[in-house]
């Protein structure tokens, strides 16, 4: 690599190195851009925000958005109910995934492939959302956490990513080792295979986090209680309608209320980077097993 | 030894692994199989107090219903439009950033781009539309602001004017995808070996002639894959965010079959007819799929199955 950067550079590659550099600096610039606004706004004089006078810097800081933001209920209800379907959610399908993923990765169990084809059937064909609705609704499982923990937890997607890491990673001697010793499936799963498998299980605890956390059409769908709502159902609320909702006191004051109105847009900022801080945050933690993980997603597909 | 005592043998030492697999096989058996079943009340006039066996069967009157509503045409047309725009755009352009990611010699500078592109796919579709709202408002959103500065007009309403639903929507998907989407394809060439690289070099191969015929054609089978992946997809553009984006003003543009499926069936409790249209669109879609899967394994020898 050093070597070549010694040696003449051609004017093509040249040209083609500008192009794609201002490519790039481009694709970053608009991705990093609003988000980048969304943070400075949210820290700033609901004055400047509403006339549009807010560009590059943050101007008039203050934290009043956040004080309005941390004050709702509905935000602190739903961030709670949101973290307890995350959870759950999450410790629950890994759990699920891992030992399905594993039992579909052995060679010698019979019918492994009669059972990966009907769950992969159900990736390109599904019932639809009103057979859906009634087969919850003849759980009783409608408007119940539990639905909330269950939606979303288990995929077939994720089932193959694990099954062909463990197919790639596991090998047959290891197994035929450990028999010998009398290490039975379980123990094997449980002693060997699991803390040898930390990369896919970190791969798939954010795939699954992430649909917990950002999913909000089911709840829309299947929730009727608001104690339950997860935060995504109140954001919706808070971002979407056409009035600032957010009501943290009955204001009975006039001027206050203006005041109140005048803060919506801060609010708004304020409320965006609450909600999605914590779940961009787990992603650096994760990011060494990741590209390592998709790959083999995508080659075994 | 026989191989059905051979099987015989292996089920019985393995059983501890069908157990394993029964959690995974009720949950796909109860949310994924169960509402098949339930596929049924598309041929039957369902009403919930005769359940699904006892309601009485109507062949294929929902279908024929669906056919002749008056907005049929518009809702294919845009679920289509849609749908064939986010894959136009789409699709090359994470090949394209991969491609210029690869390219990058500064490892830590690599790292930071990837970082970067990555983290709109971490944002919730509720907040990104929220985002979108704020920012491209007509007085205060920012959008607008720059674009007064390049002399626009700054009050121009790019989430209420239909006009501009389309490219909103493809656009804010592209925005927030991808980066992520790049990561397979960068995945796929972290694989291309750098001697080929260095004699395509010592050939007098230029950088871009070096893309176009080294890593390009390494990635070429992972492309064709997912292209056969978007095009089974092409009628099922998601309801989660044209709901979102929805509005009075925008509906003879925005209407996709997904969300007529959803104000069909949970609003207007039409049940019958709301399972009708997504079976319609479930099967148009699995053979759109096995259709492209053929011919690309005709084609080029790929496929997914």
């Amino acid at each position: 690599m050093k070597k070549r950067s010694k040696m003449q550079v051609s004017w093509d590659d040249r040209v083609f190195d500008i192009v794609t550099w201002a490519f790039l600096l481009f694709f970053i610039v608009i991705v990093m851009y609003p988000l980048y606004f969304v943070v400075i706004a949210s820290f700033s004089d609901p004055m400047y925000v509403n006339n549009g006078q807010l560009v590059f810097l943050p101007k008039g800081i203050t934290l009043m958005g956040y004080r309005r933001v941390f004050m709702d209920k509905r935000i602190l209800s739903g961030y709670l109910n949101t973290l307890i379907y995350t959870g759950c959610g999450t410790v629950f399908g890994v759990c699920v995934t891992m030992l399905a993923g594993y039992s579909l990765s052995r060679k010698d169990l019979p019918g492994r492939n009669i059972i990966m084809m009907l769950f992969v059937f159900t990736m390109y064909f599904s019932g639809g959302m009103i057979p859906m609705y009634l087969v919850v609704k003849s759980l009783n499982l409608v408007n119940t956490r539990l639905l909330m923990v269950l939606l979303g937890s288990v995929s077939v997607y994720n089932i193959i990513i694990t099954r062909s890491f463990l197919a790639g990673n596991m090998s047959d001697d290891l197994l035929d080792a450990a028999r010998i010793d009398g290490c039975g499936n379980a123990r094997f799963f449980v002693s060997i295979v699991l803390p040898l498998s930390k990369a896919i299980v970190a791969v798939i605890a954010l795939y699954i986090a992430v649909v917990h956390w950002n999913s909000y059409f089911n709840a829309m769908i299947f929730m009727t209680d608001e104690g339950k709502y997860p935060l995504q159902l109140y954001l919706r609320e808070i971002l979407l309608s056409a009035t600032t909702t957010i009501n943290t006191t009955t204001e009975t004051d006039p001027e206050a209320a203006m005041r109140l109105q005048q803060m919506g847009q801060v609010i708004k900022y304020g409320v965006i980077v609450v909600s999605t801080v914590p779940i961009i945050c787990v992603y650096p933690f994760v990011q060494k097993y990741f590209v390592k993980g998709v790959m083999i997603g995508s080659v075994k597909g | 030894m026989t191989q059905r005592k051979k099987t015989l043998i292996l089920m019985k030492r393995n059983w501890v692994l069908y157990l394993f697999l029964l959690p995974a096989v009720i949950y796909i058996g109860t949310f994924m199989y169960a509402p098949m079943y339930g596929l049924i009340i598309a041929f039957k006039d369902f009403t919930a107090s005769k359940g699904i066996m006892g309601s009485p069967w109507a062949g294929m009157k929902w279908f024929t219903t669906f056919f002749h509503t008056p907005r049929f045409w518009q809702i294919l047309g845009n679920t289509l439009a849609i749908s064939l725009y986010s894959l136009v755009v789409g699709f090359p352009l994470p090949i394209i950033l991969a491609l210029i990611i690869n390219n990058i010699n500064n490892l830590k500078f690599k790292k930071f781009t990837q970082t970067v592109t990555y983290m709109p796919y971490f944002i919730s579709t509720v907040v990104l539309v929220g985002m979108m709202s704020v920012l491209f408002s007509p007085r205060s959103g920012v959008i607008n602001t720059l674009l007064s500065y390049l002399g626009g007009s700054g009050d121009t309403f790019f989430m209420g004017e239909s006009k501009y639903f389309r490219h909103m929507y493809v656009w804010s998907g592209v925005w927030q995808n991808m980066g992520w989407n790049s990561i397979i394809y960068i995945a796929a060439l972290t694989g291309v070996s750098q001697e080929l690289h260095e004699a395509a070099r010592i050939d007098g191969a230029n950088k871009l002639q070096r893309i176009l015929h080294v890593d390009i054609p390494a990635i070429l089978p992972t492309m064709i894959i997912l292209l056969i992946m978007n095009c089974g997809n092409v009628l099922s553009v998601g309801y989660e965010k044209v709901y979102l984006l929805q509005n009075d003003l925008n509906t003879p543009v925005s209407e996709v079959i997904s969300t007529y499926i959803y104000k069909m069936g949970l609003q207007q409790q039409r049940y019958s007819y709301s399972t009708a249209i997504g079976l319609f669109n479930n099967v148009i879609n699995f053979l759109v799929l096995v259709t492209v899967n053929k011919i690309s394994n005709k084609v080029s020898g790929t496929g997914l199955f």
